[in-house]
């Protein structure tokens, strides 16, 4: 499946990645400006790390064995058989924690900016395109391609 | 091909899916005494608490049975396996063949001998039914409750009821709360968090006898103090649930003992869950975990092993993500060694609630606590897994903003470059 | 004493109705104009450091920054300007000469702009370069007084010749004054489009080696990474003797740019300031000058042309016809206009003479003496766009050297600041949290975008010329027409006036 991968040689440490995926995932995904300063601002499902001078985003790998499924109490983390996209249905999230516990790549956040609920990837699935993050990184410094 | 899974929640529902990923024709028939589709055990402390309404209660959609060809005969026990018909017997009187068997039955709730275990008002925390009798006797005015047990269960329990308004005061015979899962440090931190929040303690200490006529109105505890309420709540733990298979030719230890295909010394019949023992990457031997993600591994390998695949289950770990109110803590693996083979690494904010701590040997992590700061802490996790030389990089574990950045280069693109096995 | 007298050049304009505090200017700017201010929970800026760069305006993902002129500095006066009292200012408090990077910025003409192109009308068909052939390859070198063909082939063997698809190259940049990815950048859009890059004077990194086939290595004063193997790395060896930027002085990269990389292609310490001489201290004659053409095409076997690059002074004509019969291939005449990454501003802002004039110079004095075809010649400093090269190639130039247009490709916002190694675009630095910005695989798609739609329009140009081939345009002056000139500008120039 396609996926994001991230090229640590170029990426600039600017954070453009997480604000816009900030806003994808906001109340208001084309506004970028509301989705900051009004309603419930989500935290952002990719995450930079940085030690200058290295730094690289770095978010769910849609693991096909993924641990956080298999350890989602409730049923909610979910990965679609289909699409390969591993997704939680927030609504039924509840925030144990679990999933975070399970993650090998620390790529799921809590969210309590509304329900509490943890946050991840979705790859903008709901966009059917290249997910913010890649289309918006200013040096190409993540792709979104199948390996 | 005839699949018979005694048992609906994590471990049952994790074989379904593994069948299913090899297996999409097979017959496959849940069993469980329970009369509810699927639910999440996990959840009962969530909706006694009103967090979580019971249509979320489910483990999976409501469409989950249809969607995977399942029958599902639910409210009715598996009282007998025939192993040379290749039957279960129902008790109902219904026999159910198969080809293959899978016991998920899951734990029961420990309850140690003390006197006065006859009256009303004593429930157990572990199923559906348990939060709604305690729901139900909230509804008639009972609000004074003893939980025996400070560990995950009991303290969900005990933070649900004083949610709910009841007072409660919590029985421990460790030397502090949650003694499986947290050392004396972390312990302290978050007694003092759930006490600030209403709920009391009493630790080394435990319940010999209930008081009260039909119904319950006191405990008194091993050291003489007597302590009122109307309700009393057993959550020790779980022992798994092997009355089936019991002084049969499936051999059994605490648990079911299972091979790496979680397969029984019977042929055909596999077990997996909290009834079973699989095998503890940390410890590097087979014993009984009873936690849900390991439950659904179990049950998923097992499935697949049940439909001609040959998959070798991988260990699973002692894990846990618990939180009180806005106290979350993460934990692993092996945390609080009891020799000097283990090398401790701690950091504590005693004011602010946080609190690090891993453990290592022989230069890999094999268990750790995270208190407040939890995120990211499942790269730990991973690292126990896989067994991870972390000397390089062991400087930096105590950091809570511990990341891959942290890892060599080379290490953390071959890891970047694909996901978890 | 830290007090500064000189108020701010720029100020930063921040529309908190648009700022979004996401913190994206703070990481961008490597002047830390930018900071999270805790006690007011937003994000406020401070312009003392700052160079008018753009990158946080154009980091900036709600359009919510503006660097503009700061627009009351001092009391208007039209013989003191704000750049004059500043540049006293620095000088009181520092005791040494004024740096400056990229080229001059002050107000001289621009004689591209005083030219004009020919087209064909009615007398002459003009050709359209989308329906019939159109040809711009150029050959670089040294070009025999009579071909002898012989059964239909040339009877002797031409002198080496670089052969280029595009009359445009990259003009000589180090490493080690601009970053290895802009070298990267450099080398890979040079192969795309089939023209040259020029490593300049710092060596040519291991890594680029394998560009050998669209590479000029150069010779400098500094001898910087010069060994065989580097001598035979490229198609072509260029001798610099001088700079646009800064005629008559050597270089200097200060030791904090003089990492591992650039130590190990420099073949000199880490750490150590790499100073080049302002002379050749083996070259003090034209005739000085021919033994090292005549060593280098040794080296190799004479099988690589080898060029000369001098700045534009005063009597570059005579300089060039020296150069010419020192044995040169190719001349690189450099205009005063052209950039550099450090240089003594008083320097920079005043010395040489216009590229234009130059060039017009140089061909003419070498026609009149009878051996324009010994020698190519290449311009530079201050090409700016395509019709800049046509007019070049008419004035007579072989093809030209582009190296400001070349880094505004790849992100360059012309701040000058280049000297201080913070290049906010990551191109003139070595700082490794700056390197980084400049994506190699961007920049060179940018750079060869750059070639390809100039030469383009060079093709569109010459169509409307009524010609279809480069060749016939060189040297061409009936092709141009000067407009607001003296007659003495026309006259060097070798143009009639417009309406003439």
């Amino acid at each position: 499946m396609k996926k994001v991968y991230a090229k640590e040689e170029v990426c600039v440490g600017c954070r453009l990645c997480e604000v816009h995926c900030i806003v994808a995932h906001s109340e208001y995904p084309n506004d970028i400006i509301k989705a900051f300063k009004k309603g419930n601002r989500p935290v952002a499902r990719v995450l930079v790390e940085e030690n200058k001078p290295v730094s690289f985003a770095l978010q769910c790998r849609h693991c096909e064995d993924a641990p956080c499924t298999k350890s989602c109490i409730t049923g909610a983390m979910q990965r679609n058989s289909e699409t390969g996209i591993v997704y939680n249905q927030e609504e039924r999230c509840v925030g144990c924690w679990t999933c975070i516990l399970a993650c090998p790549f620390g790529a799921i956040r809590r969210d309590e900016s509304g329900k509490k609920a943890a946050s991840k990837c979705d790859l903008c699935s709901s966009n059917d395109e290249v997910p913010a993050c890649v289309a918006n990184c200013p040096n190409e410094a993540l792709s979104f391609e199948e390996r | 091909m005839n699949y018979v899974i005694i048992g609906n929640s994590a471990a049952a529902i994790g074989a379904v899916e593994g069948i299913r990923q090899v297996d999409r024709e097979g017959r496959i028939t849940i069993v469980s005494d329970e009369k509810y589709h699927t639910y999440s055990r996990p959840l009962i402390s969530y909706w006694l608490a009103g967090k979580v309404s019971e249509d979320k209660m489910v483990y999976r959609k409501d469409n989950f049975y249809e969607v995977n060809s399942v029958t599902p005969i639910l409210g009715v026990k598996a009282v007998k396996i025939d192993f040379t018909g290749k039957k279960v017997e129902l008790a109902d009187g219904t026999n159910l063949p198969f080809d293959k068997l899978l016991v998920a039955a899951g734990g029961k709730p420990i309850v140690p001998p003390m006197d006065g275990l006859d009256k009303k008002g004593i429930y157990s925390f572990i199923k559906f039914d348990d939060v709604k009798e305690i729901k139900d006797a909230l509804s008639v005015g009972k609000n004074k409750a003893v939980v025996i047990g400070a560990g995950l269960i009991g303290l969900k329990a005990a933070e649900a009821l004083n949610k709910a308004g009841v007072a409660v005061t919590v029985v421990e015979l460790a030397n502090r709360i949650l003694p499986a899962i947290l050392d004396e440090e972390a312990g302290v931190m978050v007694q003092d968090y759930l006490e600030k929040n209403g709920v009391k303690f009493v630790l080394n200490n435990t319940v010999s006898k209930v008081l009260g006529e039909a119904e319950v109105s006191g405990v008194v505890l091993q050291n003489g103090t007597k302590l009122d309420c109307d309700m009393l709540i057993v959550a020790i733990g779980v022992n798994p649930n092997i009355a089936l298979v019991k002084e049969t030719e499936v051999q059994v230890n605490r648990g079911i003992v299972v091979n790496e295909k979680m397969e029984t010394s019977v042929y055909g019949i596999y077990a997996a869950g909290d009834v079973s023992e699989g095998f503890d990457i940390v410890y590097g031997t087979n014993r009984v975990l009873p936690l849900l993600p390991n439950a659904y591994m179990q049950g998923e390998i097992a499935g697949r092993n049940m439909a001609g695949a040959e998959e070798v289950f991988a260990g699973g770990l002692a894990m846990n993500a618990i939180g009180f109110g806005d106290l979350p803590m993460l934990t692993a693996g092996i945390i609080k060694p009891d020799s000097d083979q283990f090398e401790v690494l701690s950091e504590a904010d005693t004011a602010n609630k946080c609190y690090r701590k891993v453990i290592l040997k022989d230069g890999s992590v094999v268990g750790y606590i995270c208190l407040n700061k939890v995120d990211r802490a499942g790269i730990m996790t991973g690292l126990i897994k896989e067994k991870v030389d972390v000397s390089a990089f062991k400087d930096k574990l105590l950091n809570p903003d511990f990341g891959y950045i942290d890892f060599p280069k080379e290490f953390r693109k071959s890891r970047l470059s694909g996901g978890a096995e | 004493m830290n007090f500064n007298m000189a108020v701010p050049e720029f100020l930063i304009e921040r529309k908190k109705e648009r700022c979004i505090d996401c913190k994206v200017c703070i990481t961008q700017c490597a002047n830390e104009c930018h900071s999270f201010d805790i006690d007011e929970g937003r994000v406020v800026s401070d312009e003392t450091a700052c160079v008018n760069c753009q990158r946080c305006v154009v980091f900036c993902p709600t359009r919510a920054l503006s660097v503009v002129n700061n627009p009351q500095q001092y009391k208007n006066n039209a013989n003191w300007t704000a750049f004059d009292i500043n540049t006293i200012y620095k000088q009181a408090a520092t005791g040494g000469i004024l740096l400056t990077g990229m080229g001059t910025d002050r107000n001289y003409p621009i004689y591209w702009d005083h030219l004009l192109l020919n087209a064909s009308q009615v007398t002459n068909p003009s050709i359209d370069p989308l329906r019939e052939p159109m040809e711009l390859k150029t050959f670089l070198g040294r070009k025999p007084e009579k071909l002898v063909v012989k059964d239909g082939k040339l009877a002797e063997k031409l002198p080496p010749q670089l052969e280029l698809e595009v009359p445009i190259m990259f003009s000589a940049m180090s490493f080690g004054s601009i970053s290895l990815n802009a070298h990267k950048s450099l080398a890979r859009a040079a192969e795309e489009v089939g023209t040259f890059y020029n490593t300049g004077e710092g060596g040519l990194h291991r890594d680029l080696y394998g560009y050998g086939n669209n590479t000029i290595v150069q010779v400098a004063s500094g001898r910087f990474g010069v060994h065989q193997e580097y001598l035979n790395a490229g198609k072509a060896i260029e001798i610099k003797i001088g700079q646009g930027a800064k005629p008559g002085i050597g270089g200097h990269l200060p030791g904090e740019k003089v990492g591992l990389e650039v130590s190990l292609t420099r073949m000199i310490p880490q750490g150590s300031d790499a100073i080049s001489p302002a002379p050749h201290h083996d070259i003090y004659s034209i005739e000085d000058l021919r033994q090292l053409i005549f060593s280098l095409k040794e080296a190799t076997n004479y099988e690589k042309p080898v060029s000369v690059k001098i700045a534009a002074v005063h009597n570059v004509a005579a300089i060039a016809s020296g150069i010419a019969r020192a044995g040169a291939d190719i001349i690189a005449i450099d205009g005063f206009k052209g950039g550099t990454g450090a240089t003594p501003l008083r320097t920079r802002d005043s010395v040489g003479i216009p590229v234009e004039l130059a060039l017009a110079a140089v061909d003419s004095r070498l026609r009149e003496e009878g051996i324009r075809n010994q020698v190519s010649l290449v311009v530079g400093g201050t090409v700016r766009n395509s019709s800049d090269i046509v007019k070049a190639i008419a004035l007579g130039a072989d093809a030209v050297y582009i190296a400001t247009s070349a880094l505004l490709a790849l992100g360059c916002h012309l701040c000058q600041k280049c000297y201080t190694g913070k290049c906010n675009w990551g191109i003139a630095t070595q700082n490794p949290n700056l390197i980084k910005r400049l994506n190699p695989d961007i920049g060179a798609k940018r750079a060869a975008n750059l070639l390809k739609a100039w030469a383009h329009e060079i093709k569109e140009l010459l169509g409307g010329m009524g010609i279809n081939a480069l060749e016939s345009l060189r040297g061409n002056r009936l092709m141009l027409r000067g407009i607001g000139l003296s007659q003495k500008e026309l006259e060097i120039l070798g143009v009639v006036h417009a309406g003439e």
